[in-house]
């Protein structure tokens, strides 16, 4: 078993099974047309599963395979088959709760596709290079709103806890310098 | 982002609409050029940025020159102070994944970010520059490093962690430097901080096992933070469990304690991680095993899918080894076969087919049946090997599982599905002789009514091979006849292949059957009118009930002992003139090991083929390969084949083992040489025996192995003569002689003029193990009853001090060579007493059955009662000498 809890890949496909936003951390599948492959065959086997109130668990060759749906976006975190299956759930709940935060609770294709950004600076806070970075939704959104608060977004526009973290980080600046 | 919908000029509203509808590649390339902008514009730039990133994630991929082009713009970025466009050029930097030259360029600027007062910063540039940097720039920041790993900001600090967990693979001698700051680090109140510290310090330490031992004692007694760095704990502790094992006599087990203690966690995390981690422990007692199944028994009704699958996954793999353990959970089982997740169903069902017991199976399997019908293919094959394997254990229920794999095989599938399902039958067939004629009868209902060709195939051969050897072959005839009539030519030309083995092996039938291949003379297909016309002519089809031939027969139905790749070879070498092809000029040695392999592993094993009855493929393979060679011919059947033992030790210039072939009268050691130098040819290949020190044999021939190329394995042969039915023993001294040859590596082309050299190979020794057969029997204590008491020999031997009593049981089991029975060579944990059930074939062909029982005192003296039985009285008194020699 691999000592450290790991991630092999995030992925984030719309209700036809197209990529919005991936990101993998091994190199079980070197490719892109593995990839792809891999993609395609978590979609159609989690297609008719209902996962939309608890997040649902599949096993493919090797790698186990956690997923949740909202509106057309389906959420996928895939781990290797010794990994502890709640350990990916806690990842794959604090991406699904971040992006939720995010997008500011319209959490669909079209939402997420015209905040990328967000949605690519959301993955790179989560797992560095298979690892487990944090897995606080709040926490994930707010470092990855910080930026968008600082480019001059009015604050009423940001979520609570957004607005919390903020303040957090402000906080925790003025104390240090 | 907002503004970037707008910018599109794509305004239908249509269902497919999207931001990135229409993008490009090149056109992106171009938008680029506004990062060298000598007035940034943050937001285009950013959104500029995402349109990149898009691409790469939908898999377009840049060239060199493209990849080049834009972190050289992206470089440029560095002048805006953005907070967001900063953001975006990170991740666009990790994704180019620049070389070393480019590197340079960023490094000042990572640097000056690394030493921001804006934490974001600081984090997000560690993560980049450890991402992109080698080892001797590492040196250059590997201060600022150790500094951020004891940052009050935790997300910096997790960076420079989660960076070093990184680097370590790479420049483990600069991150080894920095465990002072770790170990801070491990203390920090920051639970994540903790977590990345405590997986880095580990890394550092894991080849250090003492240090590793402390920072878990250390640790299972302070307090850990998160729940996610309480795992790693639970990981490590059970490694040190795992090495420290068998060193605590006392019984109680270190650092169980903090393990149980973590299954009353409040995150559901630790307590499955406890729970899991409890399961493995090696020998783990049941005492120790039931807090976690009982943790374990609770999540199976959790309401969430997550929970109840990793229970059941943990809980199916217990069922493998402690099928008792979990019997307890049989009701929430049952319940979860109606689980929606299907996963969670099949490992339900498997495990409850593991856990039932005898009497439970019925119920089982109605239960099953219903839910059968609604899953998928591939689950559907999982259920059929856990029900061939239940069927194994449980011998005398195969009629109801039977009619179980019957019944589904009637039902729709796949090819797959209905491979496994055949498969299992015909493996049932095989191990359960009682089975064998309903097993025969429900694969002829099922080629009936059969779309697939390979599988009619492949059942048509089988029938032609265990058909005619039942009590009444002819009513198979009609199934098989009747595939004549109704399949395609395939299908029809294997049918008159079964239909002839009938005629053959049965010799009443065979007027019949000659008027059902008369018949096929007449077919639409070319392959099935010869074989119809050669089976024919060679068995005598002119009406009259002749004695076949036995070479007829060999020749007709014999496999073919030329590897097929030769023969195909050999056929293409072939060049048609006066003078017929003859088969003897094919080679017989199998020329690529490497070759076989390939073709062996593109085809799926199957129950139909050989694989599953691996054992005796390989006395078949063995026995073909001996006959053939002339001087072996008359040593009459082969009695064993023992497995290969090694005579080099691994990775040496000459690669030899050994297969000992047992004979009536004779033993013949097949010498496998691999010959792993690319310099050399090996010619004229052969193994001295020195036979000293085994008085009862006597060599009477050798075959030596003309040539040994480079890593193409060959065979050399000695025989032995030895004094019939008797098991003789002794020591056999080896020394490998050979031609040695060099080899030019250029052209493959041998020098002439080889010298003679020699190669000193291990001793073999011949045991009485030898001589045994091992043989299940399907109930013992029916087998037991049913012979002769007289012949019973009963004695007590006392085996001295053992480690424990599974030692002693596994040191005689391999010491008599006897195949244990009802799984009695597993000997429960912390078992003072045990009883093993062995049976098996002495040479001779005399059966065997013996039942030890074994005591183990507190000093661990172990003492043991033998009592054997057998066909004959001699043998059971040489049982005896056997443990007594030993």
């Amino acid at each position: 078993m691999e000592a450290c809890p790991s991630v092999k890949n995030i992925l984030l496909l719309d209700s036809e099974g197209k990529r919005v936003a991936i990101k993998y951390y091994s190199d079980d599948w070197p490719t892109n047309s593995a990839k792809e492959a891999f993609e395609k065959s978590v979609f159609t086997k989690t297609q008719k599963t209902n996962a939309r109130t608890e997040a649902e668990i599949a096993m493919f060759e090797n790698s186990i395979v956690v997923y949740k749906f909202v509106q057309d976006l389906h959420f996928f975190v895939t781990g290797g088959e010794d990994e502890n299956e709640l350990i990916l759930a806690t990842v794959l709940q604090g991406f699904f709760d971040a992006v939720g935060l995010l997008l500011r609770g319209n959490v669909d294709k079209r939402e997420a596709l015209e905040n990328l950004d967000l949605i690519l600076l959301c993955l790179d806070e989560i797992v560095d290079g298979g690892i487990v970075l944090e897995t606080d939704a709040n926490v994930i959104a707010g470092k990855v709103a910080t930026h968008s608060v600082d480019s001059g977004a009015p604050l009423s526009e940001q979520t609570i806890s957004q607005a919390l973290a903020t303040a957090r980080e402000h906080l925790a600046r003025s104390l240090l310098s | 982002m907002a503004q970037l919908v707008k910018k599109d000029d794509d305004r239908d509203e249509e269902a497919e609409y999207s931001p990135f509808l229409g993008i490009e590649k090149g056109a992106v390339l171009q938008e680029a050029r506004v990062f060298n902008d000598p007035q940034l514009d943050p937001r285009r730039c950013s959104q500029v940025i995402t349109k990149l990133l898009y691409l790469l994630n939908q898999g377009e991929s840049f060239t060199k020159f493209e990849a080049t082009d834009v972190f050289f713009a992206v470089t440029k970025l560095f002048q805006s102070k953005d907070i967001g466009l900063r953001r975006m050029v990170y991740l666009m930097i990790k994704e180019l994944s620049p070389c070393a030259d480019e590197v340079i360029i960023v490094t000042s600027c990572l640097m000056k970010d690394m030493n921001s007062k804006t934490d974001m910063y600081r984090a997000n540039a560690i993560r980049v520059l450890c991402r992109i940097i080698d080892g001797t720039l590492l040196t250059q920041i590997e201060r600022y490093l150790k500094q951020a790993i004891v940052d009050k900001n935790p997300v910096v600090a997790s960076a420079a962690l989660v960076s070093g967990i990184h680097l370590l693979q790479t420049n483990p001698e600069i991150v080894k430097r920095w465990s002072n700051e770790v170990q801070e680090a491990v203390q920090s109140r920051a639970a994540l901080v903790q977590f990345h510290a405590l997986a880095l310090l580990h890394k550092i330490r894991q080849n250090d096992r003492l240090a590793v031992s402390k920072l878990v004692t250390s640790l299972t007694r302070g307090t850990v933070r998160s729940p996610l760095a309480q795992c790693l704990l639970i990981r490590y502790t059970s490694q040190v469990i795992r090495e420290s094992s068998n060193s605590n006599q006392t019984g109680d087990r270190p650092f169980y304690d903090y393990l149980e203690g973590c299954l009353r966690h409040k995150a559901e995390m630790v307590i499955f991680e406890a729970a899991r981690a409890i399961t493995e422990l090696n020998g783990v007692s049941s005492r120790e095993l039931t807090p976690a199944i009982t943790v374990l028994q609770l999540f199976l009704s959790s309401s969430k899918p997550v929970l109840r699958f990793a229970a059941v996954r943990t809980l199916n793999k217990v069922a493998m080894t402690r099928p008792l353990a979990v019997t307890n959970c049989n009701i929430d089982m049952e319940s979860l076969i109606a689980d929606q997740n299907r996963s969670i169903a099949t490992l339900a069902i498997t495990t409850l087919l593991k856990t039932g017991n005898e009497s439970s199976v019925d119920r089982l399997m109605k239960q099953i049946t219903n839910f059968m019908s609604d899953i998928a293919d591939e689950f559907k094959i999982v259920v059929v090997e856990a029900i061939r394997s239940l069927c194994l254990k449980f011998p005398l229920k195969y009629r109801a599982l039977m009619n179980f794999l019957s019944n589904i095989l009637r039902e729709e599938g796949g090819f797959e599905y209905k491979k496994a399902i055949v498969d299992s039958i015909v493996i049932l067939i095989r191990d359960i002789p009682d089975a064998k004629e309903s097993g025969l009868l429900h694969l002829c209902e099922f080629i009936e009514d059969c779309e697939f060709t390979y599988l009619s195939t492949q059942i048509l051969h089988f029938l032609g091979n265990e058909g005619p050897k039942t009590s009444d072959p002819s009513k198979y005839i009609r199934y098989i006849y009747n595939r004549v009539i109704l399949e395609n030519a395939t299908v029809r030309a294997s049918a008159v292949c079964t239909l002839a083995k009938f005629g053959a092996m049965v010799d009443s039938l065979k007027p019949r059957i000659f008027v059902l291949l008369r018949r096929c003379l007449y077919d639409s297909d070319d392959e099935v009118r010869d074989r119809a016309t050669l089976y024919l002519n060679t068995l005598g089809g002119d009406g009259a009930v002749v004695e076949t031939d036995k070479d007829v027969k060999e020749f007709l139905f014999g496999s073919l002992d030329i590897p097929l790749v030769n023969l195909e070879t050999s056929l293409k070498n072939y060049e048609p003139s006066e003078e017929p092809f003859d088969i003897n000029s094919v080679p017989k040695e199998v020329k690529s090991q490497q070759l076989a392999e390939k073709k062996a592993a593109g085809k799926k094993p199957s129950g139909l083929g050989a694989p599953p009855a691996a054992p005796a493929s390989t006395v078949d393979t063995y026995e073909k390969l001996l006959s053939s060679i002339p001087e072996f011919s008359n040593f009459g059947k082969l009695f064993k084949s023992s497995a290969p033992v090694e005579l080099t030790e691994a990775e040496t210039e000459y690669a030899v083992n050994v297969v000992k072939h047992i004979f009536d009268g004779h033993v013949v050691f097949q010498y496998n040489c691999t010959n792993t130098i690319p310099e050399q040819l090996l010619e004229d290949v052969s193994v001295i025996v020195d036979a000293s020190e085994a008085e009862e044999f006597s060599e009477v021939a050798v075959k030596p192995l003309r040539s040994l190329p480079y890593d193409s394995p060959g065979q050399t042969f000695v025989a032995f003569e030895k004094p019939e039915g008797v098991t003789a023993v002794g020591k056999f001294l080896n020394v490998l002689r050979f031609i040695v040859k060099e080899v030019d590596p250029t052209s493959g082309e041998a020098e002439d003029g080889g010298v003679e050299d020699e190669y000193q190979l291990e001793d073999l020794e011949v045991v009485a193990a030898d001589y045994i057969l091992k043989l299940g029997v399907s109930n013992f204590r029916n087998a037991w009853e049913s012979m002769d008491p007289d012949t019973e020999r009963v004695d007590e031997y006392g085996l001295g001090p053992r480690e424990s009593l599974a030692e002693a049981v596994g040191v005689v089991i391999n010491l008599l060579g006897l195949q244990p029975c009802e799984g009695t060579e597993v000997v429960p944990n912390n078992a003072r007493s045990h009883t093993c059930l062995l049976s098996g074939v002495y040479i001779g062909n005399v059966k065997v059955l013996v039942r030890l029982s074994f005591g183990i005192d507190g000093r661990k003296e172990v003492a043991m009662k033998l009592a054997v039985r057998s066909d004959d009285i001699s043998v059971s008194d040489a049982i005896h000498e056997i443990v007594a020699s030993g």
